[in-house]
């Protein structure tokens, strides 16, 4: 083989690359002609959501590479404050904005995207799978302060808390206590810190997303009704809350796409339920933000 | 006569070049402008952005008391922290503050001046070569990884010690010790070495054995400096949020005693701050907390500032 025939087949290769690559990108331009996507996009909030929003998000821009969307977390409060303000196109939020003081919810735009069931956990050690809905309440009420009470072991409970203010601390106060304060005690600001806890410290109870469930904690059943997913979309698991996408006014272009294909069934039939959420298609009753649940 | 004329004229052609020259700036010059303008310019950056800062937090944090009408002394002296519930006690975070600073600095300091005693004046080469390196190392660990260590490994062992749960002043306590220790150790050994030389040799002429000297001549000149050291050592320790927050539990509730949970400023800002909303009493309730925490940096800088020109007039006499 000589030189020329060498340069010959190189260019030969270059020249039938570029023609792929011409015909792939024409075919894609001529697919979504209708709508040639482009804008910024920041969601900013909830950290419980920022894991699923960040996951469709990049699978988002990869079919939309001029929208550059940004995920951030912050906590509910943060996002929505920030889009109340007009300063990010969407808030992530655990709670309904209307359950939030300095919030005008009738401003805003609620786009529900996922439902996540929360239940209570405890250190292995202390023996507990099943709690009745009163005995829990008096748990974090601070009535009931040793595990030998509701049939543990003789153990002293160890309660700790998430942030006031936490999206997932509204949902299981609102559940549980009914109106009634919390005992004051530990508080952590994470999931992940009160799962680290929860898991090392001997008689310590929290609440956790179902997401992050370990083999290293106990989830605990209330009135013999087990935290899982089917139970949530019945409402026969009481604890759980919609994961809301907020916006203010009239979103734009890119801003709706997204959200639309945030309740798209690529999203919701796979990544959503993949990464530990409950689809929002798959319940069988809604609940308003007074806490009212109607069937479907 | 015309050759003379024409010399003159060109003399004067040079002269006035000359003077062109003189009166104009010349490269170096306008190197020392252009030098002065940039220091200046970010010495303004740098004022503009301290003094917005300083407003922007007084700004925030009055409107507590200013716009939810909050008396300060009720947010002073109040024991019961619910800000969503319109509660602002911050007293159980101003003493868990200041309790964790405290005892950091009281354990801190005699293991620092032990430790810079050693590195100056008993064996100053190993100093140099061993203790040195390991102290800087300490400095440049990550506070996260230091409250991730307190959480996995101090935690676990005080509840095993002492009981309840781990969380506490007391684990707060022992992880900000190890923080603190090399700021104290590092200013310590400066002071230690920036006491003359005669001060020593004097003593020793005196017949004092190394141990009146040390703890008589040396330790005593350089009180000033050990005392600035602890006070940048306890400015550290009541800033540290993230280490602490990992390991003091968090509880708003008047510590009882050192091994229940407790809380400090820093650990309610970083726990709370995410999820209260702009301009509502939560959010400037938390502002309140971070303006306590800059009037007392700037208290502790003070302080330093006060030791260290007494001690200046010291020396002097």
């Amino acid at each position: 083989m000589n030189k020329g025939s060498k340069l010959a087949m190189g260019i030969a290769a270059i020249s039938l690359l570029l023609v792929g690559c011409g015909k792939a990108t024409s075919s894609t331009s001529s697919k979504e002609s209708s709508a040639a996507l482009s804008g910024k996009v920041t969601a900013v909030g909830s950290t419980a959501l920022q894991p699923l929003a960040a996951k469709a998000g990049s699978n988002f821009t990869a079919k939309n590479s001029k929208v550059n969307l940004t995920v951030q977390g912050g906590g509910s409060g943060t996002g929505l404050s920030q889009v109340q303000a007009g300063a990010v196109s969407i808030g992530d939020s655990d709670i309904f904005a209307e359950e939030k003081d300095g919030i005008k919810a009738d401003k805003l735009t609620d786009h529900k995207v996922a439902v996540v069931g929360m239940a209570p956990v405890v250190n292995k050690d202390t023996g507990i799978k099943n709690l009745k809905m009163a005995q829990l309440k008096q748990i974090f009420t601070g009535k009931i302060t040793n595990w030998k009470e509701v049939g543990g072991k003789d153990e002293k409970i160890v309660i700790i808390n998430r942030a006031q203010g936490s999206g997932t601390r509204a949902t299981f106060e609102n559940a549980v206590l009914k109106g009634t304060d919390a005992v004051k005690s530990q508080e952590q600001d994470s999931n992940g810190a009160v799962q680290k806890i929860v898991s090392t410290t001997p008689g310590a109870v929290s609440y956790l997303a179902f997401s992050y469930f370990t083999n290293k904690l106990q989830a605990v059943s209330i009135d013999n009704v087990t935290p899982t997913d089917n139970n949530v979309e019945t409402n026969k698991w009481k604890i759980w809350s919609y994961e809301h996408m907020y916006t203010k006014g009239t979103p734009d272009k890119a801003t709706t796409a997204f959200l639309k294909y945030m309740d798209s069934k690529t999203v919701q039939d796979s990544l959503v339920k993949d990464m530990g959420y409950i689809s929002i298609h798959d319940m069988k009753v809604t609940k308003d933000a007074k806490g009212v649940v109607t069937q479907n | 006569m015309e050759q003379t004329n024409f010399q003159l004229k060109k003399q004067d052609t040079q002269s006035q070049e000359w003077s062109k020259r003189l009166h104009h700036a010349t490269r170096a010059t306008r190197e020392d402008w252009i030098g002065r303008g940039v220091s200046y310019l970010c010495i303004g950056v740098i004022i503009l952005v301290v003094a917005s800062m300083l407003w922007f937090i007084t700004s925030k944090g009055i409107a507590t008391f200013t716009q939810n009408h909050v008396s300060l002394w009720k947010f002073l002296s109040g024991t019961d922290w619910s800000p969503s519930q319109g509660k602002i006690g911050a007293l159980p975070m101003i003493v868990g503050s200041f309790a964790v600073t405290f005892a950091a600095a009281i354990v801190a300091t005699p293991f620092a001046v032990g430790t810079a005693i050693f590195m100056t004046e008993i064996s100053p080469n190993k100093g140099r070569k061993f203790l040195q390196p390991v102290i800087e190392l300490l400095v440049g660990i990550p506070s996260v990884v230091y409250g991730f260590i307190g959480l996995a490994v101090v935690v676990p062992f005080m509840r095993h010690l002492v009981g309840g749960s781990g969380f506490g002043i007391i684990s707060a306590t022992f992880v900000l010790f190890v923080m603190v220790l090399p700021t104290i150790t590092s200013m310590t050994v400066d002071s230690l070495r920036a006491v003359p030389r005669y001060y020593k040799e004097a003593s020793l002429a005196l017949g004092a054995t190394r141990w009146q000297t040390v703890s008589k001549v040396i330790l005593r000149s350089a009180t000033p400096g050990i005392l600035t050291a602890v006070i940048f050592g306890m400015a550290r320790a009541f800033g540290e949020a993230l280490a602490v927050q990992m390991v003091i539990g968090n509880a708003a509730v008047m510590p009882k005693d050192l091994i229940s949970a407790a809380s400090t400023l820093t650990s309610q800002l970083t726990t709370g701050i995410g999820d209260t909303i702009d301009g509502t009493l939560p959010n400037n309730a938390l502002w309140s907390l971070a303006l306590i925490l800059l009037l007392m940096s700037l208290f502790f800088n003070a302080l330093v500032r006060v030791i260290a020109k007494r001690g200046q007039l010291k020396h002097e006499r």
